[in-house]
C-alpha cells in the first residue's frame, strides 16, 4: 500500500464540483477523494457547504459543474452503496414506528416495489440492530428513545441497506457528550469493514477517531494523509472558521487509533 | 330511548345510512392515519373542496350536456342526478391530488400557497357550473354537509368496492407509504419512487374523500379523516394499531352521530363530527392526565449508553 493509499478503491470521488442553489454557488471547485478504509470527518462552518455536499452525494442535489462518482458510478446509481444516517434533530418523536420498522427500512433498495422482506431481509436487520447494541430494544416506539439510541437506529438502519460507504450527517448534534464518545466508538469499530465519511461541526470528539479530517468553507481544505498530525490539524483548523477554535484541545493520533498527547489551547489565543 | 333507536333501524334509508357509515369508517380508518403522520391535513382539504368543481360539472354533464346528447336515454329523463355529481367528483379529486402532488414537488416554496390556490379555483369551478345549470341545483347543499340518509343501496356496493379498493393498494405498498411518511430523504436515497408513491396516497385520499362526501360533506371531510386517526394516535405508537383504532372509532362515532341526528332532528354529517369532535376533546384530557405521572418518574429502564463511556 502506497502512502497516500491511492492504491485502495476510490468509493467517493469529486472532480471540481460546483454545486449550489440559484443564486448562489455554495461549493465552489472542490476535488475529493474518499478511499476504501477512510474515515474521514468534515468540519466547518454553517453556511459552509456540508449538507450541500451530502447532498450533492446523495443525489438530492444535481452539480451545477464537476463530476462525482460513488464507486465509479454517476450518483444515482452509485448511491445505493452509500448507508446515509441524517440528523436525528429532524424527526417526528410522535411518528408511530418502533426501531425494528425503522431499521426494517434500510432494505427498501434491495426490495423494489411490490416485493416483500423475507427471512433473509429480517436476519440482515436483526444483525445491523446487533451491531449497534439496540437488537433488545427492537420494539420500542422510537419517540421513547434517547438521543443516543436514536442515532443507533438510524445507523442500523444504514448498515441494514449492506452500504460500502456510510455517510453520516452530524451525527452528535443533538447527543450529551459522554453518549458523543459512545458514538463514535461505535463508530471506529464499524470503520474495520466500512467506509465512513462524517459532517460535523464538533470537532473536539470527532479528531480523536476519524483518520483525516477535511475542512469546508465553500473550498475544501483536505489532506488524504492516513494519519493526523499536529501540522495537519493546524493547517486544518486554519481555514476561515471560527467556530472551532474556541476551546478545543488539539489531539494528535496514532496509527491505532489511541490518543498519544494532548496539547490543550495553546495558540488560540 | 332504546325502543325508539331500534324502531329507527326499521327505516332502509336509516339500514343504509349505518351501512355506508360502517364502511366508510374503514377507508377513512387506513387513509386518514397516513394523512395524520404524513402531516397532509391541508392538502387533503385542498382535494375535498376541489371535489366540488366535479360536482359542478357533474350537474352540468347532467342537466345540461346529456339532455341534448342523448335525448330520449334513460340518463336524460330521469330528474335524479345519480352518479354524475359523484363520479364528478371523483374524476375532480383524482386530478387536483395529482395536480396539487406535483405543483408541491416541483415548487420549492410557498407550496401551502399554491394549494389554497387551487382549493379556491376548483371550488370556484364548481359554483360556475351550478350557475350554468339553473333550475336543477335544489339539493346541492347535501354535498357541503352531506346526505347520508339519502344513500341508496347501490352506492352500498359502491362504497364497499372503494374499501377493497383502498385495503388492496395499501398493503402492496405498505412498505414505500411508510417510508415517505416517515423519511422522505432516507427512501429517496433507497431509489424508493418516491414523487409517484406521494401522489398514489393523495390518490387514495381523493378516492376516500369522495366516500365521505356521501356522509358528512365536503366541509366537514376533514374532521372524519383525521379525527379517528388523531385519537388512535395519541394511546398507540404503531401504524397498524392506529388504522385498526381508528377504524373502529370512526364507525362509533357514525352510528352513534346517526342515531343522535335521528333522535334529535339535527342533520347527520354535523353531529357525526360534532360526536367525533367531542371524543377529540375528551382524548387531548385524558392523553394529558396519562402522560402527566410519567413527566415525573421518566421510563429509561436499559439501552446500550453510559455503558461504553
Amino acid at each position: 500500500m502506497s502512502e497516500n493509499g491511492s492504491d485502495r478503491r476510490e468509493m467517493i470521488s469529486i472532480r471540481h464540483l460546483w454545486a449550489g442553489y440559484e443564486h448562489e454557488q455554495v461549493l465552489e471547485d472542490v476535488n475529493f477523494t474518499v478511499y476504501e478504509g477512510d474515515f474521514v470527518g468534515m468540519i466547518g462552518p454553517n453556511g459552509g457547504g456540508k449538507t450541500t455536499l451530502v447532498k450533492v452525494l446523495l443525489g438530492l442535489l444535481p452539480p451545477a459543474r464537476g463530476e462525482v462518482r460513488i464507486v465509479g458510478q454517476p450518483v444515482k446509481r452509485g448511491r445505493r452503496y452509500i448507508g446515509y444516517v441524517p440528523q436525528i434533530a429532524e424527526f417526528d418523536r410522535d411518528f408511530p414506528v418502533n426501531v425494528w420498522e425503522v431499521t426494517r427500512m434500510g432494505r427498501l433498495g434491495r426490495r423494489g416495489l411490490l416485493q416483500r422482506l423475507n427471512k433473509e431481509d429480517d436476519e440482515i436487520v436483526a444483525q445491523a440492530l446487533r451491531e449497534v447494541n439496540m437488537l433488545e430494544l427492537r420494539d420500542r416506539p422510537i419517540g421513547e428513545l434517547s438521543g443516543g439510541q436514536r442515532q443507533r437506529v438510524y445507523i442500523a438502519r444504514a448498515l441494514a441497506s449492506e452500504p460500502e460507504i456510510l455517510i453520516l450527517d452530524e451525527p452528535t448534534s443533538s447527543v450529551d457528550p459522554q453518549v458523543s464518545v459512545s458514538i463514535y466508538e461505535l463508530l471506529n469499530e464499524l470503520n474495520a469493514h466500512v467506509t465512513i465519511m462524517l459532517i460535523s461541526h464538533d470537532v473536539s470528539v470527532m479528531s480523536s477517531y476519524v483518520k483525516t479530517v477535511g475542512c469546508l468553507n465553500r473550498r475544501l481544505f483536505y489532506h488524504n494523509d492516513r494519519e493526523l498530525t499536529s501540522e495537519m490539524l493546524e493547517q486544518a483548523y486554519q481555514c476561515p472558521v471560527d467556530l472551532i477554535a474556541h476551546g478545543v484541545p488539539h489531539r494528535v493520533f496514532a496509527e491505532h487509533g489511541t490518543i498519544i498527547h494532548e496539547h490543550p489551547t495553546e495558540g488560540e489565543e | 330511548m332504546i325502543a325508539a333507536l331500534a324502531g329507527a333501524l326499521q327505516y332502509e334509508f336509516m339500514r343504509n345510512a349505518l351501512l355506508v357509515g360502517v364502511l366508510v369508517s374503514v377507508a377513512t380508518g387506513i387513509i386518514g392515519t397516513f394523512v395524520v403522520v404524513k402531516r397532509v391535513v391541508f392538502i387533503s382539504g385542498g382535494i375535498a373542496h376541489s371535489a366540488y368543481g366535479g360536482i359542478g360539472l357533474g350537474y352540468y354533464v347532467k342537466y345540461m350536456l346529456v339532455p341534448v346528447l342523448f335525448a330520449g336515454s334513460a340518463a336524460a329523463t330521469n330528474p335524479q342526478p345519480g352518479y354524475f355529481p359523484i363520479v364528478g367528483a371523483g374524476i375532480f379529486g383524482l386530478v387536483a391530488a395529482a395536480i396539487m402532488g406535483y405543483v408541491q414537488r416541483r415548487t420549492r416554496q410557498r407550496a401551502d400557497t399554491l394549494i389554497g390556490v387551487l382549493w379556491a379555483i376548483g371550488f370556484a369551478i364548481g359554483v360556475v357550473f351550478v350557475d350554468l345549470t339553473k333550475g336543477y341545483t335544489a339539493d346541492l347543499t347535501s354535498y357541503l354537509f352531506g346526505s347520508i340518509l339519502a344513500v341508496q343501496r347501490g352506492e352500498v356496493f359502491w362504497v364497499l368496492a372503494l374499501d377493497v379498493v383502498i385495503i388492496v393498494a395499501v398493503s402492496l405498498f405498505y412498505k414505500e407509504l411508510l417510508a415517505i411518511s416517515f423519511d422522505e430523504t432516507f427512501a429517496t436515497v433507497e431509489n424508493v419512487p418516491v414523487d409517484t408513491i406521494y401522489i398514489l396516497l393523495l390518490c387514495l385520499i381523493a378516492l376516500t374523500v369522495v366516500m365521505l362526501i356521501r356522509v358528512v360533506g365536503i366541509i366537514l371531510v376533514i374532521a372524519m379523516l383525521t379525527i379517528p386517526a388523531a385519537i388512535a394516535g395519541q394511546f398507540v405508537r404503531n401504524m397498524k394499531r392506529i388504522m385498526v383504532w381508528a377504524i373502529v372509532l370512526g364507525m362509533v362515532f357514525a352510528v352513534a352521530g346517526l342515531f343522535i341526528s335521528y333522535a334529535l332532528n339535527f342533520t347527520s354529517g354535523a353531529s357525526i363530527v360534532l360526536v367525533a369532535g367531542a371524543a377529540y376533546l375528551i382524548s387531548l384530557g385524558v392523553a394529558r392526565l396519562r402522560s402527566a405521572p410519567a413527566i415525573a418518574a421518566p421510563t429509561q429502564p436499559f439501552g446500550p449508553e453510559g455503558e461504553g463511556s
